[in-house]
């Protein structure tokens, strides 16, 4: 663990990754105690101050009501972030058992449970994801309900892979023939082997939950108004341009920052830990 | 070529029992969902007889099995109902507007084949030098954001600040094609009028590469991994021992056995691009299935969800289906297996 972090240190390219996503992480956290007008994360208006290109107060100039775009997205790194985690804290567990069952018991289970996960896998991780928010009411929990629903199958298929190799090799082979429960065999003989793979799938991952969240806003089809969203504030801000184009250009890099970090990472661990695409 | 016509052929009878569980899936949430989609259709002020009567007429009384069954004997004969959002049929509505969406994800398909795949190549050829370091950073920040903002970023200096592509649109107004085909590019043509593709071009370019930048990328980065693996085989380094040029082992003995897991993961992420192209066609204006799409998303018209998310699975299933075809035409262990499969 400290070897992998030593690595990663050390190399330039997953170091930029992880001040990138420190910074995303810190001042999410402590957004607070960072931005200039906190009460603007949610529905305040201040004509006095509206479209303003960035000039001190504002570094990244104010919304169309006047609220500072630097405080707003900082407060929708940490919406974007809160959900990353729950989607990635549902939506994993469930592929990677689903995807141990499939993988290992093999036959009519691996069938039927392969069968459903082509199903979910087939359609557009947007368009399904858009089609059931417009179905449920667009809130963030729906949000995090119909990312989950798309992203769990891609664990599923990555673990099922792997399981299915893992389950001739020797260790599996030897806890079989001592009678090791399946339940055994599964979680703590395969899964451990797995681990790598899994963690490097969700730091890429945390990256893209993001971007697909910031798409279903984007449509208007994630979090609402007054909640601040990075995909909303670039769709809001995309019919005032050219003129006002810090309404879409900061949003925009905001969301670039973030994936880009993640992805470094991830990148990085990666090659660190000989994981596989 | 009978063990890639018996593999198609299981692989025809999978997609087809994949595409049945697509049908369930979304019709299961579209039923499931709170709400009555005839008071939806019908608006807060209509009767509740008039409800009553759109609601036996779309069979909602029915049992969930029952009414399912309704819905797969009416596609079975090609209706899809009639979307409550423009009162027509939804296969006219799709058929209006699909064309336009595949023409832009086609040329985006084509972008990310012509782009990545070389760069990833490039890539795996010089890996560790300053070239790989590069197109490994450009490829990353495709990757990294999502289409709509590199939609807006060159949208802003391409059409804006440096007026060389439309900014909107599909054509200009000026020019009236009548639709053949529904893809521009070919209607043009068919019209004899090469200034009208001139335009319907320019105003494919910038959308469509805004859709296909973070395809390049993947695909980039996926060759690049996989050639980068391949390079390591015993049999690069006898043809590196016997003196034969990098060009023609990078060409001949790194190249093609790297494109057998690539191809698979870019027909992915071509059906990738059927679901982002809802992005890039609301910041271009670009008439496809999007506006269609999110407009009867947001009014609950659960036809026409129905049938979006059906045919762009169906293209989706159709897109792997041609990717498995042209795997196991380069696959020598798939296409030469005689008898075995």
């Amino acid at each position: 663990m400290s070897k992998t972090l030593f690595v990663l240190v050390r190399n330039p390219l997953s170091l930029i990754g992880l001040m990138l996503v420190a910074l995303v992480v810190f001042s999410a956290v402590f957004a607070d105690f960072i931005v200039p007008f906190p009460e603007h994360q949610g529905a305040v208006v201040d004509f006095l101050n509206f479209n303003k290109a960035p000039e001190w107060p504002y570094i990244f100039g104010t919304d169309l009501v006047g609220r500072d775009l630097f405080t707003r997205i900082i407060y929708a790194y940490r919406v974007s972030l809160i959900l990353g985690i729950v989607v990635l804290a549902i939506a994993v567990p469930v592929g990677v058992a689903i995807g141990l069952a499939a993988g290992y018991l093999g036959g009519w289970t691996e069938y039927v449970l392969m069968r459903i996960t082509d199903v979910f896998l087939s359609i557009p991780p947007l368009v399904l994801a858009m089609s059931m928010m417009g179905l449920l009411e667009p809130t963030l929990t729906n949000g995090m309900i119909a990312v989950t629903a798309m992203w769990w199958p891609w664990y599923t298929r990555l673990v099922y892979n792997l399981a299915r190799s893992e389950k001739e090799e020797g260790y599996v082979l030897a806890a079989e023939v001592i009678g090791a429960s399946r339940l055994h065999i599964m979680f703590r003989e395969i899964l451990p082997n797995c681990v790598p793979s899994i963690l490097t799938k969700m730091t890429l991952d945390f990256g893209f939950v993001i971007l697909i969240a910031s798409s279903l806003s984007f449509l208007g089809l994630g979090v609402q108004p007054p909640t601040p969203d990075l995909g909303s504030m670039v769709a809001e801000g995309a019919k005032y341009l050219p003129d006002s184009w810090w309404l879409t250009v900061f949003p925009g890099l905001a969301i670039l920052i973030a994936v880009f970090g993640f992805n470094l990472i991830g990148d990085a661990l990666r090659e660190i830990l000989g994981v596989d695409q | 070529m009978f063990p890639v016509l018996h593999l198609l052929a299981k692989k025809l009878g999978t997609s087809l029992i994949v595409l049945f569980g697509v049908s369930l899936l979304i019709f299961a949430i579209a039923r499931i969902i709170p709400g009555d989609p005839a008071r939806i259709a019908l608006g807060p002020n209509a009767t509740a007889e008039a409800v009553e009567a759109l609601r036996v007429r779309l069979h909602l009384d029915a049992p969930f099995i029952e009414q399912y069954g309704y819905f797969i004997g009416n596609l079975l004969r090609g209706d899809l109902g009639i979307s409550l959002y423009t009162n027509r049929p939804v296969t006219a509505d799709i058929a209006q507007f699909l064309p336009a969406t595949l023409e832009l994800v086609i040329v985006s398909g084509i972008m990310m084949v012509l782009l990545g795949v070389p760069l990833g190549v490039l890539s795996a050829r010089f890996r560790g030098t300053v070239v790989d370091h590069v197109i490994r950073l450009i490829t990353l920040l495709g990757v990294s954001a999502p289409g709509f903002v590199w939609a807006v970023i060159l949208m802003l200096v391409f059409a804006y600040y440096l007026p060389i592509f439309p900014i909107a649109g599909r054509i200009a107004d000026s020019f009236t094609i009548a639709p053949v085909t529904g893809f521009l590019l070919l209607d043009t043509l068919l019209a004899g009028r090469p200034d009208a593709f001139v335009d319907a071009l320019s105003h494919l370019i910038l959308p469509a590469f805004a859709l296909a930048l973070s395809g390049i990328g993947q695909a980039a980065r996926l060759v690049r991994s996989n050639m980068v693996e391949t390079y390591d085989k015993p049999y690069i380094e006898m043809a590196q021992a016997y003196g034969f040029p990098e060009k023609r082992i990078s060409r001949k003995y790194a190249f093609r056995p790297s494109m057998i897991p690539s191809l698979t993961i870019i027909g992915l992420d071509f059906a990738a691009m059927l679901g982002n192209a809802f992005l890039i066609e609301a910041v271009y204006a670009w008439p496809g299935l999007s506006r269609y799409g999110v407009a009867v998303v947001l009014r609950k018209d659960l036809n026409a969800i129905i049938g979006t998310v059906l045919i762009i699975s169906a293209m989706f299933l159709i897109v792997n289906l041609v990717v498995d075809l042209l795997v196991s035409v380069i696959n020598p262990k798939i296409r030469l297996a005689r008898g075995k499969a």
